[in-house]
């Protein structure tokens, strides 16, 4: 099963807290009048701008275990080890903003307009992590909708750069997927273009399976610290 | 004096339209270009910096302040031609080869030409050799390198290495930032310093100027 997905940018367009909480500000602090209105200005730059496209393919767990050994590069032991023998069914996937917010972004710097640019930046970011969730929902929709998982699964996206799964595993990953159809392409440092970007593995099976109990030394490192927290409300077609 | 107070408070609300239209009141009352730029816009700017450094405001209060203060420095720049638009010293900097990502590199630029450093911009994906090539042709102070993966990390040890093969190690510092990159790592390639965020990298630049 490969499907390619283009959704319209108002169904991930960020709110206020959302976009600042890419900048660094407090969950909930009331920003000055100018940078909410700034903000709302992103926003809907974000939606005038941003091309969401997305393309997933299932993959039998064989494979998705070469995929993750990547280049041997991993930490290990490390989560998503321990998690995909117990994933049901597994997928990869590959989503973008398009190159048209980026070059956006771009020519509010090159006008003084930083500010903004910054905002439109902050809110791409969180468009691309809303837009991901999205794209989880629809490959568990699709696996559900064909009878090859129960209805009460739940589904979870892990990306090479996160949870121990080296960057570099991103070459395996864009071999096996093609992401080309869609307009992303792999540079030589593993930096995919255009920058608004995620590529990754989708792993469905009970909730459990995605919960993170071991400490793992790839945790010490990361700067992500809503994992466990994520861990604990995968996507889920019924509310549980 | 009231309009330069509220030229330094055009900056902390971040208006950019006020900072313009005061600065040229100042100027129409007679107030020296300098004494314009040192007790109003610079006077905002640093109290601005101190109330991000206490976490009473973000990055994009900042930002704002930052392009007030532009505006009313475009107004002060031809009038102190004369005298020259003071200057901390030149910075070149850019995104580190392999990297395409420029907004932490852009925002660094912005905050230290706010700050009074005159910046050199290479751009991104930018080759070790160019980031060396333009501090010694511009006679810049300090070279500033920004990634967003570790995997273009390892191209800033090369440009520290090219500095100190070429014998600019006394003339010409280091100083390594981005996402991934941490003060451990900055140690361990032999930068001179590291900045955590676009504010810490001016406090860090002006620093290793100091030095
Ligand atoms: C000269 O001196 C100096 C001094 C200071 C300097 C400086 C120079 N340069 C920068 N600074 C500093 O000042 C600036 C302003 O304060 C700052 O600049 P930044 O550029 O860091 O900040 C930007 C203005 C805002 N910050 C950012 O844009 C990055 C924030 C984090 C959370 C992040 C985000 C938002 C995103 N990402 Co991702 N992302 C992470 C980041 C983790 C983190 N907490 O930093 C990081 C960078 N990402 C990572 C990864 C792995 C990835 N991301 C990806 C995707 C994404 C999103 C699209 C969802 C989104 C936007 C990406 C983008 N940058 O446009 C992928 C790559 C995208 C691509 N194009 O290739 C992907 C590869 C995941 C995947 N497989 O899809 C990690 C890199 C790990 C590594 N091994 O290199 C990562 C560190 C997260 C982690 N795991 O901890 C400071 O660093």
């Amino acid at each position: 099963m490969r499907e390619v997905c283009r959704i319209s940018p108002d169904s991930i367009l960020p709110d206020r807290d959302g976009v600042l909480g890419h900048t660094g500000m407090a969950p909930r602090a009331e920003p000055a009048a100018g940078v909410a209105r700034l903000v709302e200005r992103a926003v809907e730059l974000l939606g005038r701008h941003a091309r969401p496209v997305a393309v997933f393919e299932e993959i039998a767990p064989s494979e998705f275990a070469q995929v993750l050994e990547g280049e041997g590069s991993n930490v290990s032991p490390n989560p998503i080890e321990a998690i995909h023998p117990r994933a049901e069914r597994t997928g990869l996937f590959a989503l973008t903003l398009g190159r048209e917010v980026q070059d956006e972004i771009g020519a509010l710097f090159e006008t003084g307009e930083f500010p903004l640019g910054y905002l439109l930046d902050a809110a791409a970011s969180a468009a691309a992590g809303r837009f991901a969730r999205v794209v989880v929902a629809r490959f568990l929709e699709a696996v559900v909708a064909r009878g090859a998982a129960a209805p009460d699964r739940t589904a979870l996206d892990y990306s090479p750069g996160y949870c121990g799964w080296h960057v570099t595993g991103q070459r395996r990953l864009f071999e096996r997927l093609g992401p080309g159809e869609i307009g992303i392409s792999l540079g030589e440092s593993c930096l995919m273009d255009p920058l608004k970007s995620v590529s990754g593995a989708i792993l469905v099976g009970p909730a459990e399976i995605h919960r993170i109990e071991a400490a793992y030394s790839c945790c010490a490192a990361c700067s992500d610290h809503h994992c466990r927290e994520r861990a604990g409300r995968p996507v889920a077609l019924r509310p549980s | 004096m009231d309009l330069l107070r509220e030229i330094a408070s055009s900056l902390e609300t971040g208006d950019d339209e006020r900072a313009a239209e005061r600065t040229r009141a100042a100027l129409a009352a007679g107030v020296a270009p300098r004494v314009v730029l040192d007790e109003g816009l610079v006077r905002g700017m640093e109290a601005v910096g101190a109330r991000f450094k206490a976490h009473e405001i973000f990055l994009p209060d900042v930002l704002l302040a930052a392009k007030a203060m532009i505006a009313g420095v475009e107004i002060l720049k031809p009038l102190l031609e004369g005298e020259g638009m003071p200057s901390r010293g030149k910075v070149v900097i850019g995104t580190v080869k392999g990297d395409l990502h420029d907004i932490g590199k852009n925002l660094v630029g912005v905050l230290l030409r706010g700050a009074g450093f005159d910046v050199v911009d290479l751009g991104r994906d930018v080759p070790p050799e160019r980031f060396v090539e333009a501090a010694e042709r511009e006679g810049a102070r300090v070279i500033g390198m920004s990634a967003l993966l570790t995997t273009t990390m390892p191209a800033m040890a090369r440009v520290v290495g090219l500095v100190r093969e070429r014998g600019l190690g006394g003339s010409v510092r280091t100083i390594v930032g981005g996402a991934p990159v941490s003060a451990d790592f900055a140690r361990e390639i032999g930068a001179d310093d590291y900045g955590y965020d676009a504010a810490n990298a001016v406090e860090r630049v002006a620093a290793l100027v100091a030095r």
